[in-house]
């Protein structure tokens, strides 16, 4: 294991785990509300087919995504733009902030820097000790939505080509 | 993991007229009352009327909370770090010096999701045998839905010292508190599985993603009954009336306020909800709440389960 914690994360989200992890406590939990607070609507093509989001399973609050894979011509899928898509209650703001970050630090990262992201990033943030290890798990499952997606686009696409 | 909602079939709203008929009608207040209560200076941090919010969402209450009210937090404050058990005596008398609470205080719980997170604070809280301890009937919920202040300021209060301090309480757990060689050894007896029926049938076994959470068997203790928590709830959070509740656990499951109960779920926070219905709504004296729950008999060797 690398002694870098962000080691493996695309920029932004190395940026956002730094963030973190050099705050108080206190301002931890403030950023992660904000997080939850700025993360974006459903565009209308995933608001109005709530269908064609996947739900995140999780014991606490419902969570639903879409992951999409670009489709630039003549770029190579690794390449490729990734948009994600979350759509969260406001009864569930540590969820929201989950969702939030992963938005913030992913959106727009290439097919490749996601599936590069270590499986345990979300560990990465100091937000276990503000909000208890075992709340940490949801953030570690939508990671490995993002992800999982993000290989089967790939592969479909690798095996239409 | 799923998990039923409460039904909507119910009758009015529970007023105070209807509290009057439950066993321990002062385990509970209206949203009423504590605002009258709040409007006088007489409830909030520091007064002889202590309110406390305890949700799901570790988060809920910094997002706005009823104004003069501090958050327990079941994972950060209730459980100990290390260990699966509550927090100790000394954990707890600080928890509660900190907030200013001291053994006489009256201590008002709310919270989300019908008040299963209040309702497991009060169970933890009588498992210190602090004597005052009430929900506020609807939870969270109902406060927002009638339109009444949130605030995101939290109250400042001073820890008493000293004598006033909280002081330290050695948990008694004995009676209503029951591990797994307890419910072992209760076998036979009324034991009510209050998760949703996927749960209880076994049919909900893994939960995508969260293997770790899971159980290596599915199913529910020999001999349990399910009666979903939220059967005792009303679309807007408060409890059902004494007579719907007499009408589930008396009349349909043949539960009579003396018989010795263990009630169950995952983790012992959605049957401390069941476990404070049956105990102060209905007036059983001898409920224990399993908080090993299933995460710790589906997963434990030679455990008697059905399917």
């Amino acid at each position: 294991m690398s002694a870098d914690p962000t080691a493996g994360m695309p920029p932004a989200l190395a940026e956002i785990a730094t963030d973190f992890r050099e705050a108080s406590a206190k301002d931890r939990v403030q950023l992660l509300l904000e997080f939850g607070e700025d993360l974006p609507d459903l565009p209308p093509r995933y608001a109005d087919a709530p269908e064609k989001l996947e739900q995140v399973h999780e014991c606490q609050s419902p969570l639903f995504l879409a992951v999409e894979v670009g489709a630039q011509p003549g770029v190579r899928s690794d390449d490729q733009r990734v948009g994600l898509f979350f759509s969260v209650p406001r009864e569930a703001p540590t969820t929201r902030g989950f969702a939030g970050i992963l938005h913030a630090g992913l959106d727009g990262a290439s097919a490749a820097e996601i599936l590069a992201t270590p499986e345990h990033a979300p560990m990465n943030f100091a937000l276990a000790e503000v909000i208890s290890p075992l709340r940490m798990r949801g953030m570690v499952a939508m990671l490995s939505r993002i992800k999982r997606q993000v290989s089967l686009q790939i592969a479909a696409r690798d095996d239409g080509a | 993991m799923t998990d039923a909602q409460p039904s909507t079939d119910s009758a009015e709203t529970t007023s105070e007229a209807g509290h009057a008929a439950y066993a321990h009608p002062e385990r509970l207040v209206t949203t009423d009352w504590l605002a009258a209560k709040l409007a006088d200076g007489e409830a909030g941090a520091g007064t002889p009327i202590a309110v406390l919010e305890s949700d799901e969402d570790v988060l809920l209450y910094e997002t706005g909370h009823i104004p003069g009210a501090l958050k327990l937090d079941w994972q950060q404050d209730l459980n100990d770090p290390i260990d699966r058990d509550y927090v100790d005596g000394e954990q707890f008398a600080q928890l509660m010096t900190e907030r200013g609470i001291g053994r006489d205080t009256t201590v008002v719980i709310y919270g989300d999701k019908s008040n299963w997170w209040a309702a497991y604070a009060l169970w933890v809280m009588t498992l210190f045998g602090h004597d005052d301890v009430r929900l506020l009937d609807g939870g969270r919920a109902k406060w927002i839905a009638e339109g009444r202040e949130l605030t995101r300021d939290v109250p400042t209060v001073s820890p008493a010292t000293g004598d006033a301090a909280y002081p330290v309480i050695e948990r008694d757990d004995a009676a209503i508190r029951a591990f797994k060689e307890d419910v072992r050894a209760h076998l036979g007896k009324p034991l009510v599985d209050v998760r949703s029926p996927g749960e209880y049938s076994g049919e909900l076994l893994h939960m995508p993603d969260y293997p770790q959470e899971g159980s290596l068997r599915g199913g529910h203790i020999r001999g349990a009954k399910s009666v979903p928590w939220a059967r005792a709830a009303n679309a807007d959070g408060t409890f059902k009336s004494r007579a719907e509740l007499e009408a589930i656990y008396l009349e349909e499951q043949g539960l009579s306020p003396e018989d010795e109960v263990v009630a169950y779920c995952r983790i012992g926070e959605r049957s401390s909800h069941t476990w404070f219905v049956l105990t102060h709504l209905l007036g059983f004296e001898k409920v224990r709440n399993y908080d090993g729950s299933w995460t710790e008999w589906g997963n434990a060797v030679r455990m008697p389960i059905e399917r």
